[in-house]
């Protein structure tokens, strides 16, 4: 049983019998008044989207879905293949269900593939990933404010913004959970 | 170790935030105001059925400076200021962090009109030192403090934007809800708005209307969709006051919430008050405005999660 203060994007809860995710959370709190928990939530097999809000004191049931330890193989047209790694069994699933899970899917990438019944419907990814700068800017020599960024493309065609003194050829750590640069990997 | 870069990269606001807290002093001490600094640990916050006070000890941390610096007021201080720290238990979102920093001023002889006049001066007085400009841009619309500002009762939001009467909303008990939901989007964009005249029962602390004893003489001030600043006239009457505190209290006990002792040097005092105005505006949240920062996360060197 989740309370209103495990309300964050990507939790997963029951209503009505299907499974959601929540896509955004915004705590509001009007002028003395009461505090709310705004949520927008998508069906995890219709992708239909469903605003909500919420009064402390409710409570949700979680989302009933199995996980299964995979391994990320090669995309094929709208197809993303995992493996099993126990089974070796191959399993295909939609662009839309892997979701903004592509942007850190690189060969032999362990993940969780979420699993509704017999359906494939998410994917989770390590909270942190490596992946290696395939493009960015040279740094402007002699600017040392170290507070402003650049955008810089990882290895799978994802961008985003690093700071200056990332280079080209870099391994950096994203958080997959923001989709934000992390740290740099030494070495 | 490597830079923490998400701290290193607010600096910028951070500079903002340190010049525009400067400007607030600036300009209250140019206004003829004291600033105070009152104690943060305080035995008694007031009793507000939604606003939780965080303990220290057998004391509390406080939710506003307001018990004392109206008890400042009582004994004949005429115009005070404070910026401080507050506490407020389970608040965190991208307006909020459980403790912030607050700015409070008071005012003999005043009422909440005279605290709108003197909001729109305060902020066009900080765009202007500060350089930050009258101009605020944030989630890609632009607002001008240097135009008339709006004022909007409550009363009339709901019907515009909420499709329903407020007395209908409080009937149903979905007040806040049709507030966050439906009017909040509305206000204060193309120019700041005050919505003003809250239902008497929002409004614990605030002097009721004379003419029309449903609503208090309380407003709140949104620029951009933020709701910046509360204030009111102030409630004088000690007994009128012990019972609403009582009414607030009843409620956070059957709510199973923690329930305060009563501050009753404050209400003994409150006698001595005279007609008086006073406000609260969070300061990160004027920075925000003023950096055009998404969230509150940017403007204060620490969010909890981050320490």
């Amino acid at each position: 049983m989740y309370t209103v203060a495990d309300l964050k994007k990507g939790l997963k809860i029951t209503i009505d019998g299907a499974p959601y995710i929540v896509t955004q959370f915004e705590f509001a709190k009007p002028g003395k008044g009461q505090a709310l928990y705004r949520t927008k939530m998508k069906n995890m097999i219709t992708g239909s989207t469903l605003d909500r809000t919420y009064r402390s004191g409710e409570t949700f049931e979680p989302a009933h879905l199995v996980d299964r330890k995979m391994q990320f193989l090669y995309k094929e047209d709208e197809h993303y293949c995992f493996m099993d790694n126990e089974t070796f069994e191959q399993i295909h699933v939609d662009e839309s269900a892997v979701g903004d899970a592509r942007n850190y899917l690189i060969d032999n990438l362990p993940v969780e593939v979420l699993l509704f019944g017999e359906k494939a419907i998410g994917i989770d990814v390590p909270n942190f990933v490596n992946l290696r700068v395939t493009q960015t800017d040279p740094w402007v020599k002699g600017d040392t404010s170290g507070s402003d960024s650049k955008p810089a493309t990882v290895e799978t065609g994802y961008v985003l913004r690093v700071p200056p003194f990332i280079e080209e050829g870099e391994l950096i750590t994203i958080d997959t959970r923001t989709g934000e640069y992390s740290t740099r990997v030494k070495g | 170790m490597t830079l923490n870069w998400p701290l290193s990269r607010k600096r910028e606001s951070l500079a903002a935030r340190a010049h525009i807290i400067s400007e607030i002093r600036s300009f209250f001490s140019e206004g003829g105001y004291l600033e105070v600094e009152t104690p943060l640990r305080i035995p008694a916050p007031a009793p507000e059925s939604h606003i939780d006070a965080i303990p220290s000890l057998d004391w509390y941390l406080q939710t506003s400076p307001e018990i004392c610096m109206k008890r400042m007021l009582a004994a004949g201080y005429e115009r005070l200021f404070q910026i401080s720290h507050c506490w407020r238990e389970g608040e965190r979102g991208t307006l909020h962090v459980p403790e912030f920093t607050m700015l409070e001023w008071y005012r003999s002889d005043s009422d909440y009109l005279d605290l709108m006049n003197e909001c729109e001066s305060l902020l066009r007085s900080v765009a202007e030192a500060t350089g930050l400009g009258y101009k605020i841009g944030r989630k890609g619309v632009t607002v001008d403090l240097e135009g008339e500002w709006e004022r909007l009762t409550v009363r009339d939001a709901f019907v515009r934007y909420g499709g329903m009467s407020m007395e209908k909303a409080l009937e149903r008990d979905i007040f806040d809800e049709v507030m966050v939901e439906r009017i909040e989007p509305y206000l204060g964009f193309d120019r700041p708005t005050f919505i003003h005249d809250y239902p008497a029962e929002r409004s614990a602390l605030a002097r009721l209307k004379a003419d029309d004893p449903s609503v208090a003489e309380r407003f709140e001030l949104y620029i951009a969709g933020i709701e910046l600043a509360n204030a009111f006239s102030e409630l004088t009457d000690p007994k009128e006051q012990r019972r609403r505190f009582l009414d607030e209290r009843e409620y956070r006990q059957d709510s199973g919430k923690r329930v305060y002792p009563l501050p009753e040097s404050f209400l003994e005092e409150l006698a001595q008050l005279p007609p008086s105005a006073g406000i609260a505006l969070g300061v990160d949240r004027l920075v925000m405005l003023f950096t055009g920062a998404e969230t509150i996360d940017q403007v204060v060197a620490f969010t909890p999660e981050e320490l």
